[in-house]
C-alpha cells in the first residue's frame, strides 16, 4: 500500500505541477511508494484525514493544529522564509481608507482558506466587525473575490497576502489595501502521519538539503519554494498555540 | 489616541499580587496599537517572560533582555484593577483560555490598550506555561473597558 500524499487546497494553481515533480522526487529519494492527491476544497481533504487515509501534508496551520493535536501529525519542515499573512481590501473607489471607517452591514468577500479568514476577521475587530453584523461570501479563488469587488458584490476582501500580490497590476490598480498583516510565526509546513513515522528523520534530512541538490533546487523552483527547514516539535506547538488564541 | 488624553505625568507606587511595589512614571498618553501586528509573548506557570516578538518590544518601550526574565506584571497599569488579573489567572490556572481588554504601561509612562488572550501550554499532558497574543482592540472596547475598569477600582 502507498502511503498518502496531499497539499492543502490554497496552494497556488501554478504550482500545482510543482507538487508532483516533489512527489515524484520524495519517492525516489525515499525509496518507497507515495500516492499524491490534491483535494478541491478544505472540508473534502479534511473527511480523508479524519477517515485516516493521510501519511504526509502540507497543511495550512489552521490544520495543523487539527494534524497535530488530534491526529498524531508531527511537523518535519517548513519552507524558509514564507510567512502566512493575509490582507483587506477594498475597491479603489471605496470611502474607507482605515479599517474602522467599516461599518456594520459590510458585505466580505473571502475564501475557504481558514488561516486567512481567521486574520482577515481579527483584522476587522478594530472596526467593531464581527460575522453577526457582516454579510460574507464564499469564493473559490482569490481572483474570484477580486472580481466580486470589482464588480461591486463586495465591499471588502480577504486574499492572502501572496495571493493579492500575484494579482495582475491591472487588478491591483483597481483595488486598495487597507491593513496588511504582520504576524511573522503563522505558515504552512509538512507534517507526517503517525503511519509514516518510521520515515521522519530520513524526510527531513532528505529535505533540508533538498536546495543544495540540482534536480531538488529544479522541482522546490517549480512549488515556489526556496528551500525547506527543519521544525522542532516546541516550534510546531508555539505556533499551534498562537493559532489557539485567534480562533477566540 | 484618546480624545481624553491630557498628557499629564504623574508618579505612582505600583503594588504588585506577590507583594513587591515601584514607583512608575504615568504618562496619560496613549500609543495607538499597530494595524496588522500581534504582540505574542510566553511565560513560565510564575509569569516569567521567557519568550517576546519584535511588536512587544517595540510597544513596551523595553529592550527584549529587559523583558526577557522579568515578571511579566512589568507592563501591569496603575489604572487596571487587580481583580481584573485576579479572573486572568484564576481561568488559566484552571487550564482555560482567558480574553479581555487591558490597559498595559509602556516603560516610558505611556500606555497602549490591546485586545488580550492567554492559553495555557499544555506539553505531553502537563502545563508547562502559558502564550499570550494581543491584538488591536475597537475604541469602543476600550471606551467599555475605561468605565468598567473605574469602577472596580
Amino acid at each position: 500500500m502507498p502511503f498518502n500524499f496531499t497539499v492543502s487546497p490554497d496552494f497556488a494553481p501554478d504550482h500545482m505541477s510543482g507538487w508532483f515533480y516533489f512527489n515524484t522526487w520524495l519517492q525516489r529519494n525515499l525509496e518507497t511508494e507515495i500516492h499524491l492527491e490534491l483535494f478541491d476544497s478544505f472540508d473534502e481533504q479534511r473527511e480523508e484525514i479524519r477517515a485516516g487515509k493521510i501519511d504526509l501534508i502540507y497543511a495550512n496551520p489552521y490544520d495543523a493544529s487539527m494534524l497535530v493535536r488530534e491526529h498524531g501529525f508531527k511537523a518535519v519542515v517548513r519552507p524558509a522564509g514564507k510567512r502566512d499573512e493575509a490582507v483587506v481590501v477594498v475597491p479603489a473607489s471605496s470611502g474607507a481608507e482605515v479599517v474602522e471607517d467599516l461599518s456594520a452591514g459590510v458585505r466580505l468577500a473571502t475564501t475557504a482558506d481558514p488561516d486567512v479568514h481567521t486574520i482577515g476577521m481579527i483584522m476587522l475587530e478594530p472596526a467593531d466587525l464581527d460575522k453577526s453584523n457582516i454579510t460574507q461570501r464564499e469564493y473559490d479563488t482569490y481572483i474570484l473575490v477580486a472580481k466580486a469587488l470589482l464588480r461591486g458584490d463586495a465591499d471588502v476582501g480577504f486574499f492572502l497576502k501572496q495571493g493579492f500580490d500575484e494579482l495582475s497590476d491591472l487588478i491591483k490598480k483597481q483595488m486598495r489595501v487597507l491593513v496588511s498583516s504582520q504576524i511573522s510565526v503563522v505558515h504552512h509546513s509538512l507534517l507526517i502521519g503517525p503511519n509514516m513515522q518510521e520515515y521522519s528523520d530520513s524526510l527531513n534530512g532528505l529535505l533540508v538539503n533538498m536546495h543544495n541538490e540540482p534536480k531538488g533546487a529544479g522541482v522546490l523552483e517549480s512549488m515556489g519554494i526556496k528551500r525547506w527547514e527543519s521544525m522542532s516539535v516546541e516550534q510546531t506547538e508555539f505556533m499551534i498555540d498562537l493559532i489557539d488564541t485567534l480562533m477566540i | 489616541m484618546s480624545e481624553k488624553d491630557t498628557g499629564a505625568v504623574r508618579e505612582e507606587l505600583i503594588k504588585y499580587y506577590d507583594g513587591a511595589e515601584r514607583v512608575a512614571t504615568i504618562i496619560d498618553e496613549e500609543v495607538a496599537f499597530p494595524d496588522g501586528k500581534l504582540i505574542v509573548s510566553r511565560t513560565d506557570l510564575k509569569g516569567i517572560i521567557t519568550h517576546v516578538n519584535q511588536a512587544f518590544v517595540d510597544m513596551s518601550a523595553y529592550s527584549r533582555d529587559e523583558l526577557v526574565g522579568a515578571n511579566h506584571n512589568i507592563l501591569r497599569h496603575p489604572d487596571m484593577p487587580a481583580v481584573a488579573f485576579k479572573g486572568l489567572w484564576d481561568t488559566i490556572e484552571n487550564g482555560e483560555k482567558w480574553q479581555g481588554y487591558v490597559k498595559n504601561l509602556r516603560k516610558d509612562g505611556r500606555y497602549y490598550w490591546v485586545k488580550a488572550t492567554v492559553i495555557p501550554n499544555v506539553r505531553d499532558g502537563k502545563l508547562v506555561g502559558y502564550t499570550s497574543v494581543r491584538r488591536k482592540p475597537s475604541r469602543s472596547k476600550i471606551v467599555e473597558s475605561e468605565k468598567l475598569y473605574s469602577t472596580l477600582m
